[in-house]
Parts: structure tokens; sequence; C-alpha cells
């Protein structure tokens, strides 16, 4: 059954779509659940698997499972959207991007469109593809839009050490950088949303383990599974968040055992807290949260791009009738709102999280969880 | 955006490391990684090995479904 080295398929992701398997863990789940509870699953990952699977519909209809706010494109507040397209505008400066964030509609325009208009935005697969460009441009100025969270904040912390070890003068980072365990709290804090369990995230906690996750159960009285993106991991994740509950224990579990080991990774943490440190971060959807975001420190504030040009991005303006930011604290779904599938398309999109692949509503369009 | 797959390395020089991803090969840093070893499986993530798989976890992992699945027959 295992696919081994040469057979076809890829090993770690294949075993963990085995349909036979799949249907044992939800015939169990079945057999468990006894009560209505609520699940949040936090990464828009798992919010693709669970759309692309039909797990939602799979599930005894005692348990909800809802979406959080772990997409960094669509967290990215408009305000922070504006600054990377204002900067995109800026003479002499070449705009560096994952391609997710070229979409995304900030109050006036996008990156697409300011490229449109003769910017040079350019999307790259990896910081150090940006990198790159910067050392194949020495007149110019290359700014990296930092999106990401725990997960991708390590290897942009690595551009930046790179740069430095390599005297690269031109390279700058925007961080947008946002770190999870805070927005957790932030949205336990708020209340809005009774929660029962949390499926965590498998690739933030492989960063940083599962031991950040520990306040949950213990200040909040909710379970918490780390869970692999394959189908079998998003069931076994819910299997023993359902044990949990039922059984009345709360604790910190990891389920997603080849990828995440408690500590997490510390040789990537020490490189995340070399070049960065916490700072207050704007949301969509919650507003300012106090030590949710990376910034640069000052010891690297020659890769600030913060520091390096002053940015006047103009007034913020919010799309109207747009419930991303309700989406993303899980307290509306986006066949609440008015706006889906109507004036809101990945083809034409009003809020981020029809822009994004992991976004809620772009899994909700194109996977039909609605219908 | 944290989408992480698993990869094989085949070869390793300095902080960069050869691996295969659906039989193609490229190139990627092991700068976050730095115990990896040759035949290890890494989770790649933009250009970045961000971890080494535990082969004997996911091993686990599959026995104790089968072995559950077993039990409900049982």
């Amino acid at each position: 059954m295992t696919t081994k080295p040469g057979q076809k398929g890829i090993r770690f992701i294949d075993e963990y779509r085995n349909t036979e398997l799949s249907r044992r863990v939800i015939e169990r789940i079945y057999r468990r659940s006894t009560r209505n509870i609520h699940l949040m699953e936090f990464c828009g990952g798992h919010t693709v698997t669970i759309a692309r699977n039909g797990i939602r519909q799979l599930l005894p209809p005692a348990i909800e499972m809802l979406s959080g706010p772990g997409c960094p494109v669509c967290v990215t507040a408009n305000r922070d959207l504006d600054r990377a397209i204002a900067l995109a505008h800026e003479r002499g400066v070449i705009i560096t991007t994952f391609g997710d964030m070229m979409k995304v509609p900030g109050s006036r325009s996008s990156l697409q469109e300011a490229k449109a208009q003769g910017a040079d935005v350019r999307i790259v697969y990896s910081t150090l593809d940006a990198l790159q460009i910067a050392r194949g441009n020495p007149e110019k100025s290359v700014v990296f839009i930092g999106i990401g969270f725990e997960t991708t904040a390590p290897t942009i912390a690595a551009s930046i050490l790179q740069a430095q070890r390599e005297g690269v003068n031109n390279f700058f980072v925007l961080s947008f950088l946002k770190l999870c365990p805070p927005v957790i709290k932030a949205l336990l804090d708020e209340g809005e949303v009774k929660l029962d369990g949390i499926v965590c995230p498998g690739h933030v906690s492989t960063i940083i383990g599962s031991h950040p996750w520990e306040f949950i159960p213990r200040d909040y009285a909710i379970a918490c599974v780390v869970s692999g993106f394959e189908p079998l991991d998003v069931l076994q994740c819910i299997e023993m968040l359902v044990a949990q509950i039922e059984s009345g224990e709360r604790r910190v579990e990891i389920a997603y055992r080849r990828g995440v080991k408690a500590e997490g990774n510390q040789w990537a943490l020490k490189q995340i807290d070399i070049v960065f440190e916490p700072c207050s971060a704007l949301w969509r959807g919650m507003g300012e949260v106090p030590q949710s975001g990376l910034c640069l420190r000052e010891a690297y504030e020659r890769f600030d791009a913060e520091r390096a040009f002053e940015i006047d991005p103009g007034p913020t303006i919010e799309h109207k009738g747009c419930l991303c930011g309700e989406v993303l604290r899980g307290v509306k779904r986006p066949t609440d709102c008015r706006l889906f599938r109507h004036a809101c398309t990945p083809e034409h999109p009003v809020g981020p999280c029809m822009v994004s692949s992991e976004g809620s509503c772009a899994a909700y369009y194109h996977y039909g969880a609605d219908l | 955006m944290c989408l992480a797959v698993p990869t094989l390395v085949k070869s390793i020089d300095d902080h960069e490391a050869l691996v295969e991803i659906g039989g193609v090969s490229r190139k990627i840093s092991i700068w976050l990684t730095p115990e990896v070893k040759v035949g290890d499986y890494v989770l790649l993530h933009t250009g970045f090995a961000i971890s080494v798989i535990d082969q004997e976890a996911a091993e686990e992992t599959l026995r104790l479904f089968e072995e559950m699945a077993l039990e409900d027959d049982g």
C-alpha cells in the first residue's frame, strides 16, 4: 500500500489519500461523536483539503467545521496592500512577490494593475529568487513583499542574512509577516465564535512546534490537534479532536508526526529571532493585534523597506459589502456574503478571500462546498 | 501559502541540495535544515527545506491506521 521510491506516485502524499482507510476513520468518527461540536480549521491549506475532498459533507451533522484566519494573503489589510502598491510606483523600484498577492485588490488597485500601468512587479517562487534579481539589477532597489506566517518567516530571514553576507545593498523586505498563536488568542478573547476544538496549522507548527498552542487547552479548555494536509491527515485530526472532546480531555496532540516535532525547528526559529522582533500587526477582520507581527530588528534596518522608503499609500478604502473579515473570524460563511458568486468571483475578486487559492471564498467557489 | 511538499534529497553541496519532485530535479536551499542527509525526505516550502520528514513516525502512523481498520473488522 505504501509507495516506495521509484514507484509511481509521491511518497508521504499518496498513502495519506487512501480512500478505504479514510472511510474507516469516518466510520469511527460517527461511532464516537455523540454531541454537537464546533471545530475550527485555522489554516487555509486545511480549508482547501476539506473543501476539495468534501470532508464537511462526509462528517456527522453534529460536527460543524469553521474556517479560520490562516491565510496570509487574506489577512493582509488594505492599508498594507496599498503600501506595497504605492511602493511599486516608485521610480527605480522592482517589486518581487509571491504570485498569490498579484490580484489582491487594495483600496484603489492591485499589484497586477500597477504592473499593467508600467510598474516593475515580478512574481518569484522563493526569497532567494528575489535576492537573485537584486544581484542582477544593482542600479535598482529590489523589494520583496514579505507576507506569510511562521512557515515563511525563516525563509525571509535567511534571504536577509544571505544578502548581508554577500553585501547586497539593494535588497529590501517590506514585512507583513504575522504570527499565529497571538491571533488565535485574540480571536478566542473576542468570544464571537464558540469552539470545542482547533485543527492546528501543520507547517506553522513544523517551525514553532506544538508547545506554543498549549495555552489554548489550558486557558480556554479547547482541544488542539496539529494536522497534516492530506485528507487522511485531516480526518485523523478530527477523530483525535472528537476523542478528546468526548472524553472530557483537553490537550495539544500532534497528528502530523512525520512533519512536526513538539519542539519545532529550533534552528529556523533562531534565524527568525536574529533578524526579526515581534511587533503589532494589522489583520483584516481582526484589526491591530499586539505582538502578532514580525518587524526587522534595528541591526538589519538597512534591509527594511519601511525605513528605506517614504511610502504614502493615501487613505484606506474598504470594499463595500465584502464579508472577508467576518469570514476570516469564522463568524460568517462565504455563502452568507451577498457578493459571493455574483459581484465577487475568482476572475473579478472583491476581497482577498476570493483571490488566494487557499481563501475560504475561493475554496467554496472552486469545490462547490456551498452547492 | 504555507504549502510544503515532501521531496527526496539526492545530493548536497554546502547549503544547497538537489531534490527530486515528481520526477523533476531542482536545487533548493537547506540553510534551515542543517541536519539533512542524502536519502532524506524534506518538506519543501518556497525553495527551502523546512524540516526533515520523520520516516519512522510516518510509517508508524500508517501502521496505526491499518491496525485500527483491522480491529474494526474484528
